[in-house]
């Protein structure tokens, strides 16, 4: 424990520490809010079109299990980017993030009820209307579901990109492993769930403010 | 007015949903479209704001081709109430009722105001507004449906099974809300319904349509009644439809006799005769039996009503004596079964 508040007490270890931390929020949330609208634009047509369902969700599949380490370093090589680019990253989780919620968001626009969007035809939306208005706040209670363990697999994947050099908080496990040093290390496993934890709360915070109507039953 | 000239629609499987349909929809009545499922009754319906678009034949909304018009701006001006009322989860129920005002550019006070109106109009307390649909009984958010699809004020409603969902009891309240309504605003009402009672009730005029699309008879509800057209229709009529077909006879021609009374609670004596107990405002209460024990009355109809109620009066009435009563409830007299029929008897010659 005394090396930790030794570590700490540095303030040049701070003002890196605070770096690596925003670091690790821009890595894992851009991702983040990129793939949401991505997901819902590929939600919609897997919605709409059957043949373009069965090839998403079936590419999807096939995306998850590429090992990310992987992706990181493929990218590169297909797109050119510098080896050390934080963009790499951003790419690489986009997509693993676009992959996991595709499904969920088509589901969640499969299980609007008919009715209700029939009702919604009948009395004069026009389709982007509708979609925006109707069905796509309807689906906020799945989406959000799929985006807690986007921002949670996220928040821990970008620590595997300090492995090619990236940044955030994982360049404290890379560091503490090379200096055989143990604070950094559990600074890091500490920030790391830290960071996860309050973003999973906003992102609770945030569902509840959009959908108030998925509680009303319990206020009678 | 609502015209369907020569309309047919086959689906894509081959299916012939709606068979050469010609009708013309009188303004400011309702016609009922009604049938055993697939006769093509919702197809129809939904030519009307072109939810489907007809395979030939025209369909014309106030001499206006429905096709020629772009059909979200159709729709805005067609009112529509669907089976289990389709109001939006995620909406109060006063942004439920204010959606038209809302899409045809409407302020979110002006239409929330309109929408309050509404509400009130239904029979809807005000404080519903702020709830969630799910927090609505069933007849409730069947209101609320037909309190959105009147927002915008169209001159035209078309309603799909709108009281399917819900339990005779609530049913039969939301059918008479309608015939109050529709007395007061005179739209033109579209009502699709599998149920025949439901279409004798409501319809100014009832469609009566058969499987592959067909229209069997398109008639008042009492000469349904009386004159089917055919063995499908006298079928799908049912039974007891010449009983039934008098609720269509007014029973002005029944003349009602002094009822022999006796006031509550006063001795009552002996008589030979049924007596009919009456309170202090000569409200019916029940009869005193020839053997001086007190039994319930049967149905009351109200001098004017229908022969049905005159007659259903008289045969459920312990004496054989049917009782009128007048808008009061006061006792105006009573009938003998054999009076009605006479009536009956005498309107044929």
């Amino acid at each position: 424990m005394g090396d930790i508040g030794k570590y700490l007490g540095d303030a040049g270890t701070r003002a890196a520490l605070l770096d690596m931390l925003l670091d690790h929020v821009y890595l894992s949330l851009v991702p983040l809010a990129v793939s949401v609208v991505l997901a819902i634009v590929l939600g919609l047509l897997c919605h709409r079109f059957r043949r373009v369902n069965a090839t998403l969700i079936g590419l999807s599949n096939v995306v998850y299990t590429v090992p990310s380490l992987a992706l990181f370093a493929i990218i590169p090589a297909v797109i050119g980017t510098q080896v050390l680019d934080p963009l790499n990253v951003i790419i690489a989780l986009t997509v693993y993030t676009t992959a996991l919620l595709v499904r969920p968001v088509a589901e969640a626009l499969a299980a609007v009820p008919a009715h209700v969007t029939a009702a919604a035809t009948a009395m004069g939306f026009r389709p982007l209307r509708r979609f925006l208005t109707v069905e796509l706040p309807l689906s906020v209670p799945v989406l959000a579901a799929g985006v807690r363990v986007g921002s949670v697999s996220n928040i821990s994947l970008v620590s595997v990109g300090a492995l090619i050099g990236t940044g955030g908080l994982g360049t404290l496990f890379t560091d503490g492993f090379r200096q055989r040093y143990l604070a950094p290390i559990i600074v890091g496993i500490v920030l790391t769930l830290v960071l996860a934890l309050v973003v999973d709360l906003l992102l609770v915070l945030l569902r509840d403010r959009l959908t108030p109507w998925t509680r009303a039953g319990e206020r009678l | 007015m609502i015209e369907f000239r020569d309309v047919t629609k086959r689906f894509d499987d081959g299916t012939t949903a709606v068979n050469g349909l010609d009708l013309v929809v009188e303004a400011g009545t309702i016609t009922v479209f009604v049938g055993p499922s697939g006769c093509g009754k919702t197809t129809s319906l939904r030519m009307v704001n072109r939810m489907v678009d007809p395979t030939s034949g025209t369909v014309l909304v106030d001499g206006r081709d429905v096709l020629g018009v772009d059909p979200p701006a159709l729709r805005r001006g067609i009112g529509y109430v669907i089976q289990q009322a389709g109001l939006f989860p995620h909406r109060t129920v006063l942004d439920n009722v204010a959606t038209v005002p809302l899409l045809t550019g409407w302020t979110r006070r002006k239409a929330r105001q309109r929408a309050a109106e509404l509400l009130e109009l239904v029979g809807l307390p005000a404080e519903l507004g702020r709830r969630y649909p799910v927090q609505l009984s069933g007849g409730q958010q069947q209101r609320v449906g037909v309190a959105r699809a009147l927002a915008a004020d169209p001159p035209v409603l078309l309603m799909d099974e709108p009281f399917s969902a819900v339990d005779p009891v609530v049913r039969e309240g939301l059918q008479d809300e309608l015939l109050r309504l529709q007395a007061e605003l005179d739209k033109t009402i579209v009502f699709v319904t599998h149920d025949i009672d439901e279409a004798i009730r409501i319809g100014d005029k009832v469609a009566v349509m058969r499987t592959g699309g067909v229209l069997a008879q398109y008639a008042p509800p009492a000469e349904l009644l009386t004159r089917p057209a055919d063995d499908f229709v006298a079928g799908f009529v049912g039974k007891d439809r010449g009983y039934r077909s008098l609720s269509f006879v007014d029973s002005a021609g029944v003349e009602v006799a002094r009822a022999p009374t006796v006031a509550e609670g006063a001795e009552r004596g002996s008589s030979s005769d049924w007596r009919l107990v009456v309170d202090a405002d000569d409200r019916p209460r029940g009869w005193v039996a020839p053997d001086s024990t007190v039994v319930p009355g049967g149905s009351l109809y109200e001098v004017g009503a229908s022969l049905r109620g005159a007659l259903d009066a008289a045969l459920s009435s312990p004496s054989g004596l049917g009782v009128a009563v007048d808008a009061d409830g006061r006792v105006a007299g009573v009938v003998t079964a054999r009076q009605v029929l006479d009536v009956i008897e005498s309107r044929r010659g």
